[in-house]
């Protein structure tokens, strides 16, 4: 064998996939449920009580940032537990003995993590119009950064996969780093409500970037151009990538 | 016997982990198609970091290994895809059924679906009344079944085992001899790592003792027990003694039992084997005996004797 292995590619996929139909309740149940009860809390109870955000109602103005709040943990969430389970069951001797190349290996765990990540997304989009009218201004460029935004950060979960050592360390990076930065992402307001200084310090925020872009596919508007918003996050992906690249080609905490 | 064609050549191979721990010293290595190669070693020799090396588990420091005619580095795709490996450990997805898993392994390892031969395999490895039942609900000896059919589930033309039968009952020992000896005759190129020294020697072609991450002795079984195996004659004496007679001095006698037999080790293969001239001194000495029994030396006394000279040499 010397060409694609698609076989191996479309084992491992569906291996990965089936890992989370069976704990299809956790995988589904707990995002929409959450994202159900941000819905009833802050665009209900509180949202009706909000001015307009840049011309949309509150309610419907938090939609993409809660979206993307859940694509973001989702996609990290399973990227790293895709690949850390294996290392800690000790099964990854026979992903690191198949001939199995490390993009034909990525393809598999990101693309599976990526397509459930995706699904949930969906689901959280089909639950927020029983809530709020929705009118999807950019559809193609939504799916376009839905995609996006589930594949670069399962690359990124990958990678945390691989680092982390025990279950505390496979938390602590979803916990405490990203969850903070989305909260801080523009998810429950725009930017621009911000005082200047705070505003300037929120452009470091990779999240914004993402809250934005997509809220713009919803409504045409978002803190920063579209433009900038999808070359901030190919930026980020190529960034992972590269490091998971990295992670192969020296075997780091995957090969002794 | 077997066959001259060299199906894995190891050339200088060496590996050192990070914090300075050297595993592998200059190895070189060549096994035969079709042979059942038993590596032997004390824990930490570096056995399983050899067989993680030609499986691309771990990378190595130095040196190569051409397997099947294509370097494990550079034509990973091309070696991995002709060797099983069956780990030490007993790592499986518990929460998986068993044709699950080993349908996976099969896809893994680039090939099409086949399952008339995965039934087949199970049946082999009496698994089929097995197949729908999770991991986590199986014995370790079944759970070791079912690493050797996920090994075996991409047909390889070289198969590691890593402690095949470590932790299991006799029973599946034998049943796995079986399998080993029919994968053989199916021309599959078996290397296997063992503590159970009696397993190599039972079933292994050629032995290679591995100590402190060098080869120390690499010999066709039978060669090593015609070479380094000695026999030992017992003799139960008539009457208890306390001491060897000086008159004995000649033959390094042994006397075990609270003197009640004296033991002679000798070498089947010299010319002579000093028994005859023994027995006709203790007949001058008025030294009776009841009963003579002679035993051979296992592959596990060469090795032990192996292992101990190396550690008695001088650095």
């Amino acid at each position: 064998m010397s060409g694609i292995n698609l076989h191996g590619v479309w084992a491992l996929y569906r291996f990965e996939m089936a890992r989370s139909l069976r704990t299809l309740w956790q995988s589904l149940v707990g995002p929409v449920l959450t994202t159900s009860l941000y819905f009833v809390v802050f665009g209900g109870a509180i949202g009706s009580r909000m001015q307009q955000v840049g011309g949309v109602d509150y309610g419907a103005f938090i939609v993409p940032g809660l979206i993307m709040l859940s694509l973001l943990t989702q996609s990290i969430s399973n990227g790293s537990i895709g690949i850390y389970f294996p290392k800690f069951s000790g099964t990854i001797y026979e992903i690191l003995s198949a001939p199995m190349s490390p993009v034909e290996i990525i393809t598999a765990y990101v693309g599976a993590s990526a397509t459930k990540s995706i699904i949930i997304g969906l689901i959280i989009l089909a639950t927020a119009t029983f809530f709020i009218d929705l009118d999807i201004q950019h559809p193609l460029v939504m799916i376009a950064f839905l995609v996006l935004t589930a594949v670069t950060f399962s690359l990124f979960g990958f990678i945390v996969g691989v680092w982390a050592e025990n279950f505390e360390q496979l938390g602590f990076v979803p916990l405490l780093i990203v969850t903070p930065l989305t909260f801080l992402g523009g998810a429950f307001y725009s930017i621009d409500m911000l005082p200047s200084f705070w505003r300037s310090v929120s452009l470091f925020n990779p999240v914004v970037y993402l809250v934005s872009g997509f809220r713009w596919s919803f409504y045409g508007e978002g803190d920063v151009s579209i433009g900038l918003s999808l070359g901030i996050t190919a930026l980020f992906l190529f960034g992972s990538f590269a490091a998971i690249i990295w992670i192969f080609r020296t075997g780091y905490r995957l090969k002794e | 016997m077997h066959a001259m064609e060299p199906v894995i050549a190891i050339s200088n191979l060496g590996k050192i982990y990070d914090g300075g721990v050297k595993a592998l010293d200059n190895v070189s290595l060549t096994i035969d198609k079709g042979e059942i190669f038993a590596l032997l070693g004390p824990n930490g020799a570096g056995k399983t970091t050899l067989i993680s090396i030609i499986c691309g588990i771990v990378t190595p420091t130095s040196g190569t290994v051409i397997a099947d005619g294509h370097d494990i580095i550079r034509d990973y795709k091309q070696t991995r895809s002709r060797i099983g490996l069956v780990p030490q450990e007993l790592s499986t997805d518990a929460f998986e059924s068993v044709l699950a898993t080993v349908n996976f392994s099969r896809g893994l390892f680039g090939k099409t679906p086949d399952p008339a031969y995965i039934e087949q395999l199970l049946r082999d490895l009496s698994l089929w009344d097995k197949r729908k039942s999770r991991i986590r609900e199986l014995s370790g000896g079944m759970k070791r079944r079912v690493l050797i059919a996920k090994a075996l589930s991409h047909e390889p033309d070289i198969l590691f085992l890593d402690e095949p039968t470590a932790g299991v009952d006799v029973e599946l020992r034998r049943d796995m001899w079986n399998l080993v000896r029919g994968l053989r005759e199916r021309g599959v190129t078996i290397i296997l790592t063992t503590h159970y020294i009696e397993e190599a020697e039972e079933m292994a072609d050629r032995v290679g003792v591995i100590r402190d991450g060098q080869i120390i002795l690499v010999e066709e079984t039978a060669a090593i027990m015609r070479k380094l195996g000695k026999r030992q004659l017992t003799l139960s004496l008539q009457d208890p003694m306390p001491d060897i007679p000086t008159g004995l001095d000649d033959w390094h006698l042994a006397l075990t039992d609270e003197g009640h037999c004296l033991l002679y080790t000798f070498d089947a293969h010299e010319e002579s084997t000093g028994i005859p001239s023994l027995l006709r001194r203790m007949s001058d000495l008025g030294i009776g005996f009841t009963d003579l029994a002679t035993s051979q030396s296992s592959l596990e006394d060469i090795f032990v004797g192996l292992v101990s000279h190396r550690e008695e040499e001088p650095a």
